[in-house]
């Protein structure tokens, strides 16, 4: 029978855009104002956006007050998403500035802060979201490890990281963006119904056709696990979209 | 500031395919003997997807057995024919709309060299070349010589930059093919994938000057700034599109392209007519 849903949801959002420069090469105009632009051209009506020089930044919290500023103009359009390292003094902070700019999620990157993702700051910052009622956006890989600069070591996300990240607390909710198929199979059986749950993907590195990846996930996860994710401004934000449609 | 909803994203996928031929350069398909239980399910689904991108020639090789019955990357002389067989039974069961290149293993030179004459007799319209031996070696002399002889494209399997050795393979980059044309200028070159992996950047930077050597899109890698270097250093005469096994991230550098606005001609030639002139297709 012909599956009749859309392979769109009707009010997109672009769960994993970013702005700001990044060490290891040149991102074309990675600018709120250029986001909003792509934004429009696509028909994406709203994005959740993290800043990529937090991801460097020993003091993170300095890095969100860039962020914020820099979207303070465009908060109807762009959500921000701050991070937040629990290895460093003050983190609770910015969890509850997180809280009250009604920022849907905030972003950690264990590998990149120094801290074990199955370790007792994880533990924290994961039941300090759950608290908070905000999701947690986990990163598996900037990019390519294959195209990667050599003073670019951090780690990818393992999924054993993403397990124990979902045990941190019965109600932490996590979103885990540029995993491939195998990843997202590995934590999805991995762990418990309740526990995979939640869990939430997005679409940024997931192949389509001929192999069809997103497409056997929608069947084998479900499809209501998966949101739109463009990963600018690193990658064309067209393909997210593309990827969605061709998994139909 | 809020974003102007220009369109609505599925509208603006309709317009995607245009009305113009849109050869991929860069495809594969799958048999029997790859031991996978869904190959033919694979094949089906690259044909149904090229018809909603709009894809008029899929342009493809079988690499042996696919690592079922000796690697990819160093396919049994056995399985390179048995390989170069079942794509031409693909090419005989879908005239038009598909096209082949012989693959070949080079360190085989010998069972090679007649691979390439028995393919290219029966239709086929390129050469592949894999990671079987690096695109510098001397092996590799009388493949080109065949290709410039039989004006056909040699498509070089590479990897973007390489800075160590890789599992599997005997990777070549940029500046290792082009070695192998320099010694051959009546050969064409494709170097494939720019996106399938490792510093593309290198790879543009090094083929600036190198008139011979074509550079095809595909790859899952959409990185933004790609296609503008391609644009600046290889400029649109030497870009052929094409989507290797993720026709997804092929079809979104399709639609960046476009958006560009890099102008009809500079469009259509990446599209299909440089194809066409490399391969000598009328389309």
């Amino acid at each position: 029978m012909e599956d009749r849903r859309p392979a769109l949801p009707v009010d997109l959002v672009d769960h994993n855009a970013l702005v700001g420069p990044y060490p290891f090469r040149r991102l074309p105009d990675p600018t709120p104002e250029r986001l909003l632009a792509e934004l429009s051209r696509l028909g994406i009506g709203r994005a959740w956006v993290g800043h990529v020089p937090s991801i460097y930044y020993r003091d993170v919290a300095a890095g969100n007050d860039e962020l914020f500023r820099l979207l303070e103009p465009h908060r109807s359009t762009l959500l921000p998403v701050p991070a937040v390292n629990p290895a460093y003094p003050g983190w609770e902070r910015e969890v509850e500035r997180a809280r009250a700019e009604r920022c849907p999620a905030v972003r950690t990157y264990p590998a990149h802060y120094g801290f074990a993702a199955g370790g007792s700051e994880m533990r924290a910052l994961g039941s300090a979201c759950a608290n908070a009622g905000v999701e947690l956006v986990l990163t598996v890989r900037l990019e390519d490890g294959r195209q990667r600069h050599h003073l670019d070591v951090a780690a990818e996300l393992l999924g054993a990281d993403v397990r124990a990240t979902v045990r941190a607390h019965p109600e932490v909710r996590l979103l885990v963006t540029n995993a491939d198929r195998a990843l997202v199979e590995e934590v999805h059986f991995g762990s418990t119904e309740a526990e995979a749950a939640r869990v939430r993907w997005d679409v940024a590195c997931l192949w389509g056709p001929p192999e069809d990846h997103l497409a056997a996930l929608f069947r084998a996860v479900g499809r209501e696990r998966f949101v739109l994710g463009s990963h600018f401004p690193f990658r064309l934000p067209e393909a997210a979209l593309i990827t969605v449609e061709l998994a139909r | 500031m809020t974003a102007q909803r220009a369109r609505p994203a599925r509208e603006a996928l309709k317009e995607t395919g245009g009305s113009s031929p849109l050869v991929d350069v860069h495809a594969h398909f799958l048999h029997e003997g790859c031991g996978r239980s869904d190959w033919a399910e694979r094949n089906q689904s690259r044909l149904d997807a090229g018809a909603r991108i709009g894809i008029t020639l899929h342009v493809a090789s079988i690499l042996g057995s696919f690592g079922h019955t000796s690697p990819t990357y160093f396919p049994s002389p056995e399985d390179v024919t048995a390989g170069n067989e079942a794509m031409r039974e693909i090419v005989r069961a879908h005239p038009g709309l598909v096209a082949g290149y012989v693959a070949v293993n080079p360190n085989h030179v010998g069972h090679a060299v007649a691979e390439i004459e028995r393919g290219l007799a029966a239709g086929m319209v390129g050469i592949k070349l894999a990671a079987s031996r690096r695109a510098s070696d001397a092996l590799l002399d009388p493949i080109a010589a065949l290709a410039a002889e039989h004006r056909v494209p040699v498509l070089q399997h590479a990897w973007q930059h390489r800075r160590r050795e890789v599992a599997n393979q005997e990777i070549s980059d940029a500046l290792d093919l082009l070695e192998l044309a320099a010694r051959h200028p009546a050969a064409a070159f494709i170097l494939a994938h720019i996106g399938g992996g490792g510093d593309w950047a290198h790879s543009l930077r090094a083929l600036r000057d190198a008139a011979n050597i074509w550079v095809d899109l595909s790859g899952s890698g959409v990185d933004r700034g790609m296609l503008e270097l391609c644009l600046e250093c290889v400029g649109h005469e030497r870009l052929v599109w094409g989507t290797d096994i993720t026709m997804d991230t092929g079809w979104a550098k399709l639609r960046a392209l476009e958006a560009m606005n890099l102008g009809s001609d500079a469009l259509e030639g990446i599209r299909w007519k440089t194809a066409a002139r490399l391969f000598r297709l009328t389309l």
